[in-house]
């Protein structure tokens, strides 16, 4: 499975991401900055988490305008399975290839700890290795995850199955505990936990490695 | 010609940090503040003459990227 990790200035887990892929993948993923027009084709692309831009205007609305988002919204709306890891759900929102936004923790903190959650959607590519239902522990570590969408949006959301995971308890205020959400197609997920922190047992855990495998699982 | 773009949160919107900042008012003393909304204000300069134009175009930098309109109304003002 050949993979990108688009880097963006202020990115801070694109070496993390890198690192999650080629473990899991057997392969390098190509690092693509954000400047570029074009980049390799590849079956798989992750847009990483950090401080695009500094937050500059809203978290996510200065790398969703860059040069290589362009390429990124054609081919996630081509159906490339497109992933964004806090910083990079932002983006996705921003992008409009997620709907909703991701506003300031309701509580004003930055929260870092490792949080459950429930796999809500065990069907999509990303969580076809997970079971529907099971609780599982990823790191969060944001100011800005706060989900918001209006309510006929929440609830088509609910309906379709594009709630990919739920934290278990109120972790930034978001709408309905949303922790991830997927794309209409189920082809691009957002979420605000980091599953490339939680890889091997040293890390503290695998239950992330689970949402790459089934990546790779589905694309074979 | 000078734009001025007010951006605030649209009602129902929780605004977080406008509540702290309604506390913080309150701790301080004053106690007529029934709420606190904070927003954002831009000002641009154009090069543009025509009034239409020109509000045409910053509607469409609002819509864009000024803006987050899931989340934000906003108002321009040109002068």
């Amino acid at each position: 499975m050949k993979s990108a990790v688009i880097v963006f200035p202020g990115s801070n887990c694109d070496r993390d991401m890198a690192v999650a892929l080629e473990k899991i993948t057997g392969q390098k993923p190509v690092m693509v900055w954000h400047q570029e027009y074009d980049f390799p084709e590849v079956d798989f692309i992750a847009l990483p988490g950090g401080f695009s831009y500094g937050d500059y205007l809203r978290c996510g609305a200065m790398s969703a305008r860059s040069h290589v988002m362009k390429e990124v919204i054609k081919r996630a709306n081509a159906g490339v399975p497109t992933l964004g890891v806090c910083n990079g759900f932002q983006i996705l929102t921003e992008a409009g290839l997620l709907p909703g936004a991701l506003m300031r923790n309701a509580n004003l903190h930055f929260v870092c700890r490792d949080v459950e959650m429930t796999v809500e959607n065990g069907d999509s590519m990303f969580t076809r290795n997970y079971e529907a239902g099971t609780t599982v522990t990823i790191p969060v570590a944001h100011h800005d995850g706060n989900y918001f969408a209006d309510a006929d949006t929440l609830d088509r959301l609910e309906g379709e199955g594009q709630v990919a995971f739920r934290y278990n308890d109120d972790v930034n205020g978001a709408q309905r505990r949303i922790a991830g959400i997927l794309n209409e197609k189920g082809n691009v997920l957002g979420m605000m936990p980091h599953p490339e922190r939680m890889i091997e047992p040293a890390l503290g855990g695998t239950d992330g490695r689970v949402l790459f495998e089934s990546v790779l699982h589905t694309l074979g | 010609m000078k734009a001025r773009i007010h951006i605030t949160l649209k009602n129902g919107v929780l605004d977080p940090q406008g509540k702290a900042i309604e506390h913080a008012l309150g701790n301080m003393g004053f106690g007529g503040v029934d709420a606190a909304r904070q927003g954002k204000y831009i000002e641009l300069d154009l090069q543009h003459s025509d009034r239409a134009k020109a509000e045409a175009e910053v509607d469409e930098m609002c819509k864009k990227l000024l803006a987050n309109t899931v989340i934000e109304n906003y108002s321009i003002e040109l002068e």
